[in-house]
């Protein structure tokens, strides 16, 4: 070939090996990748030195800069059945329809009257959403002074059966002789580097009045846009 | 544009040309795809996994019992614009002939120079007697067992102190975590949070301002 008089026709190149490794990239992040819907707010955690992985097992509260709390449980069915519980104490209806579409969302920071509505509304419109009592996402309530303190009902209810769920997947493994991994649930607080602490205080004494004493804090990794760095 | 396929043309014997060509399929569209998917998932990968940092709280002591006084107490006092504040052992509201002058804050920052060095600092002794017992394992003048209990011991020595981390209103989350993140990193001893007791935020108050 190198013998060939370059002519004015096309080049011929082989791609094959390009072609190998754009297949075997795309395999790769295939695999890797795992789904997520938008996060109804982006909060970008601080940084610390802390290497532990969050579990994927967790029920997550996040709060952001206004101090609006989130919240989310990472187990679609533990979610479809806290949301049937909470459905019927603060007789909210909602259909079976809207039930699993729920277990797909993310976390969500509205009131349980606008919570259907917020269902039905379509992903790229959420951002704007204004449910039937007018309200926008102002956040799941979480007052301690008036008995609306919603977030603590969907702490205890959606950790009370992430936990079941968990018994119950442990219990069948060990019926059937088989290896179990899975962690239990955690309790995530997920918040903004500017959040002012005492947004966080509120969360965190609504855990503890549930005598929930144990989180994980969500941070990035250590590196970029922090004072302190680690030595040694 | 893998192969393009060159028409006829420029070569020799044109009976036996036919059997060459064309074993080779266009590969394009197939690139295109590939490349389009591999971009696909590179923009939608969430690799990793967000980082956690455990934190117990303290529960809640009984209503009829009184909290344990805390010996050798650190109290950070966290505030806005990222200062920090603190004083050393318990709190006195005015002097006090027995327990001694009135508390004042003493001022930090975020950086090495200010709050890594002072924690260094004060868990000094025990960072030393850690030192000197690693040395005198290292010389073989200590067996392995005996090394490590003495150093469980140190660490847990009446004299390490108990780190009290307090924020005001305006405090911000980042502070806090930096604040447990130097204190997990350099000290020797426990921390807590805890709320801010009236006395302290006025102290607090006094040095940021009111606004």
């Amino acid at each position: 070939m190198s013998k060939k008089p370059s002519k004015g026709g096309a080049p011929a190149l082989d791609m094959t090996p390009m072609v190998d490794l754009a297949f075997l990239l795309v395999t790769f992040f295939m695999l890797t990748a795992s789904f997520r819907m938008a996060e109804p707010v982006v909060v970008d955690p601080p940084s610390s030195i802390g290497k532990v992985d969050l579990p994927d097992n967790h029920v997550m509260v996040t709060i952001d800069e206004k101090g609006r709390a989130f919240f989310g449980i990472s187990n679609p069915s533990a979610k479809m059945s806290a949301l049937r519980i909470m459905s019927t104490k603060y007789n909210v209806p909602f259909t079976e329809e809207q039930i699993i579409k729920f277990s797909g969302l993310p976390s969500f920071g509205v009131d349980l009257k606008d919570l259907p509505a917020y269902i039905d509304t379509k992903e790229d419109a959420r951002k704007d959403f204004r449910g039937p009592s007018g309200r926008g996402q102002t956040g799941v309530p979480l007052d301690t002074i008036t008995p609306n303190n919603q977030l603590k009902d969907w702490i205890a209810i959606g950790a009370g059966e992430a936990v079941k769920m968990y018994d119950a997947a442990r219990r069948d493994a060990a019926d059937k002789a088989v290896e179990f991994k899975a962690k239990k649930p955690v309790y995530a607080i997920k918040c903004d580097a500017s959040t002012k602490y005492i947004y966080v205080k509120d969360v965190i004494k609504t855990f503890t009045d549930l005598k929930l004493y144990q989180f994980n804090l969500i941070t990035s990794l250590e590196g970029g846009g922090t004072i302190i760095e680690p030595e040694r | 544009m893998a192969e393009i396929q060159e028409g006829g043309g420029g070569q020799k014997g044109g009976k036996k040309r036919a059997k060459k060509q064309s074993t080779r399929i266009d590969m394009t569209p197939m690139v295109d795809l590939a490349f389009l998917l591999l971009t696909f998932f590179v923009l939608t990968a969430t690799f990793s996994k967000p980082k956690s940092m455990e934190l117990t709280f303290p529960a809640p002591p009984p209503i009829d019992k009184k909290q344990d006084e805390v010996k050798n107490g650190i109290t950070f006092l966290l505030s806005k614009d990222d200062r920090i504040f603190y004083y050393e052992g318990e709190f006195k509201v005015a002097d006090d002939a027995v327990k001694g002058p009135k508390t004042t804050l003493k001022e930090l920052n975020f950086s090495r120079e200010s709050l890594r060095k002072y924690l260094l600092d004060k868990s000094k002794v025990m960072q030393d007697q850690i030192l000197a017992l690693k040395t005198k394992f290292e010389k073989n003048q200590l067996v392995d067992t005996a090394y490590k209990r003495m150093v469980r011991d140190v660490k847990a020595d009446q004299k390490s102190y108990t780190y009290l981390i307090k924020t005001d209103d305006k405090a911000t989350f980042k502070n806090v975590i930096d604040v447990i993140d130097e204190l997990n990193y350099n000290a020797v001893g426990k921390y807590v949070m805890v709320d801010i007791l009236k006395p302290e935020l006025d102290l607090v108050l006094e040095k940021v301002g009111i606004n």
